[in-house]
């Protein structure tokens, strides 16, 4: 098996007495994509902001290793190297394309400085270029788009531009942080398969951020489940999906409101602050299969029968 | 639900059937239009109609649980505020229990006491300097509903019914979770005993759990309470959870209405089928999505609406606008080909279709 493109182990991030990431490991292959899915403070994004290297340094404190391409540990790398890295070989979509784009700029300025700044183009063929990035991206007209602001397009175009910056100096790896949740749903599909278009048709690698399982199931290979910072289960999507063995995936699938679903059967309460966070399994709190070492005890993440699981006492019988 | 402008098509069969239960609200023909001012160059101003709302019909009945759906631009928020006599339609009528809302308002508090609203941000709907004890009392002394000396008691009873503990009573909102705050606004909405409960999104951009706990309260009150639900989501999931019926909306119009299950199951307009295939499914692949979107309210393309994405225009569709007309016996679509299979495929139909 070659190496993988991205091998996160242990990765920890600590604020002040918070443990925002706790040991979280997890690989992505060539040509991959991943969803990394949980609920809000799981700390999906988090990961992603972390290894593009954007944490707001503060008092927070990063362990853990990254191994990237060739690139020992993307943990700790300094600004300027960061510099020769960001936007050139990782490179994010961000969930809300109306803050993220630059309200003073037109979007083909805010492409063109993209491709003159990393790629080193002139002001002429980065303009070219330019045009030709925005119709790939499914932007009519791309020639007169060029000198559209952003509040001029709408949200489903300043998504598109998005990925068109984001793809624009052919990244190893792109993250898609929640790319569709400011969208409504009948654009959602297009910008989701326009990411998976592009960035196969390029072999990047793709990590989105989700928090919607049937979304993961139809558009990434494996999934990784997360859980207020811990990994809970990770593998194939078609097999933790269908079948999923730790009891928090198995309630998150649960909680899903489908068409046509009758009843919902949601676990009580809430994620404990951190102040109160066990020791062990964090979602020890609220498992229903929760035994009495889970909340001192931290089950380690095994590989076994094609998933990693990281549980004390999994669903294997029901 | 039937569409109050057809009562001439109603077998009498069925209207008894119809007339069982006792219309509450009830919109004829509403139109809504704005004036807006559009810049077209420096110091050179148009002013033009945005109809943001344009020939609504809708009838919901007392105890009926009604999901409002569409997107965003589609007008379900007028509408709301339309339902609630908060805007006055610039054409149609819009009544409750007979009466016309604007009237109803004007004449006092017993419309406001009857009609309960959950908003869309709960938070920013609460004063942040009362506590949550002090938002439930206010309605209900407010409205008067029962004495000084039994507000504490009948708070108490209020958040035991949404699921908080008597002792959030003394917290801020602040210091409550985007969960719980949508609780103490249902328990501030329901402390006026009301009729109807309007919800705009109350389940929207919550957790998967947090929404599930949410949507078992709300079906609980409505069956023990016996609340008229009108619930306004983008999510088919959510609706066909909650509510019986269904209005889907389009730019300002209702394109379908009738039995939420019947709906979804076989959608007759092809904007709906459309909704119903681009709600994320486990292990389907991704849907074929909807060409284009959804156009600006203020060019709307001549003829239908939507044929400017409909995989089955016809020219029939782009010359004339279809209104809402009854298909079968509970349902109404505005389409001229409902049911139509799309033989057309969507490339086809790209050239057609302007994105901006």
């Amino acid at each position: 098996m070659t190496a993988p493109l991205l091998d996160v182990r242990g990765l920890t991030l600590h604020r002040g007495t918070k443990r925002i990431l706790d040991d979280v490991s997890l690989t992505i292959g060539r040509g991959e994509t991943v969803a990394l899915v949980g609920e809000s403070g799981a700390g999906k994004s988090t990961i992603a902001v972390a290894l593009m290297g954007l944490i707001d340094k503060g008092d927070a404190v990063i362990e853990g290793e990254a191994r990237f391409d060739g690139i020992d540990n993307l943990v700790g790398l300094t600004e300027k190297q960061w510099g020769k890295l960001r936007g050139k070989r990782l490179s994010m979509v961000f969930q809300d394309a109306g803050s993220a784009l630059n309200p003073c700029y037109t979007v083909g300025s805010q492409l063109a400085s993209v491709l003159r700044r990393n790629l080193g183009l002139s002001r002429k063929t980065a303009q070219t270029r330019a045009v030709e990035l925005l119709e790939n991206v499914g932007i009519n007209d791309a020639a007169a788009r060029m000198s559209a602001y952003p509040h001029q397009l709408s949200g489903g175009m300043q998504q598109r531009v998005m990925v068109a910056i984001a793809l624009a100096c052919n990244p190893d790896l792109l993250f898609a942080d929640e790319p569709t949740s400011a969208l409504d749903v009948t654009i959602q599909a297009q910008i989701i398969r326009l990411i998976l278009d592009q960035t196969k048709t390029r072999g990047a690698s793709c990590i989105f951020v989700l928090h919607d399982l049937a979304l993961a199931s139809q558009s990434c290979d494996r999934i990784v489940v997360l859980y207020a910072g811990q990994v809970m289960e990770a593998g194939r999507c078609d097999v933790v999906l269908r079948d999923p063995k730790h009891p928090y995936t198995r309630l998150l699938k649960s909680c899903v409101v489908e068409i046509g679903t009758q009843n919902l059967d949601p676990p009580e309460g809430s994620v404990p602050p951190y102040e109160a966070m066990p020791a062990g399994c964090r979602f020890s709190t609220r498992c229903p299969r929760a035994q009495a070492r889970c909340a001192d005890e931290r089950p380690p993440l095994v590989e076994t029968q094609g998933r990693a699981l990281a549980c004390w006492n999994p669903e294997w019988t029901r | 639900m039937l569409e109050p402008g057809m009562d001439a098509m109603i077998d009498p069969a069925n209207e008894r059937v119809a007339t069982e239960r006792e219309a509450l609200f009830e919109l004829l023909d509403v139109e809504k239009v704005y004036e807006v001012t559009k810049s077209e160059g420096f110091l050179k101003r148009s002013r033009r109609k945005l109809a943001a709302l344009d020939g609504v019909r809708l009838r919901i009945d007392q105890g009926a649980s009604m999901a409002l759906v569409g997107e965003s631009g589609s007008g379900k928020s007028t509408l709301l505020r339309v339902l609630l006599g908060l805007t006055e339609p610039t054409q149609g009528l819009a009544l409750y229990r007979g009466r016309s809302v604007n009237q109803m308002r004007d004449a006092g508090p017993d419309f406001a006491r009857d009609v309960a609203m959950v908003y869309q941000d709960a938070r920013g709907s609460l004063n942040p300097r009362m506590t949550v004890g002090q938002l439930i009392a206010e309605p209900l002394r407010h409205f008067g509903i029962c004495p000084e000396a039994e507000i504490p008691q009948r708070t108490n009873a209020l958040l035991a019914r949404v699921g908080l503990a008597a002792d959030v009573a003394a917290r801020y909102p602040a210091a409550m979770s985007g969960g719980q705050i949508r609780r103490v606004a249902i328990a501030r909405a329901l402390a006026s005993n009301p009729t109807v409960l309007v919800a705009d999104e109350a389940v929207s951009g919550l957790d998967v759990s947090t929404q599930a706990q949410l949507l078992n309260l709300l079906r609980k009150l409505q069956k023990d309470m016996g609340l008229t639900l009108i619930f306004i989501t983008h999510d088919l999931g959510v609706a066909s959870y909650l509510c019986e019926e269904i209005a889907i909306m389009y730019l300002g119009r209702i394109v379908e209405t009738g039995p939420t299950q019947a709906v979804l199951d076989n959608p007759a307009h092809p904007y709906s089928k459309a909704l119903r295939h681009s709600a994320p499914e486990f292990f389907e692949p991704i849907s074929d999505p909807l060409p284009g979107e959804i156009p600006s309210p203020l060019d709307l393309p001549p003829g239908c609406r939507f044929s400017g994405r409909c995989t089955v225009a016809q020219s029939d569709c782009l010359a004339n606008d279809p209104a809402l007309t009854r298909q079968g016996q509970d349902r109404a679509v505005a389409c001229y080909h409902p049911f139509a299979m799309s033989n057309i495929s969507p490339e086809g139909i790209k050239e057609r279709h302007v994105t901006f």
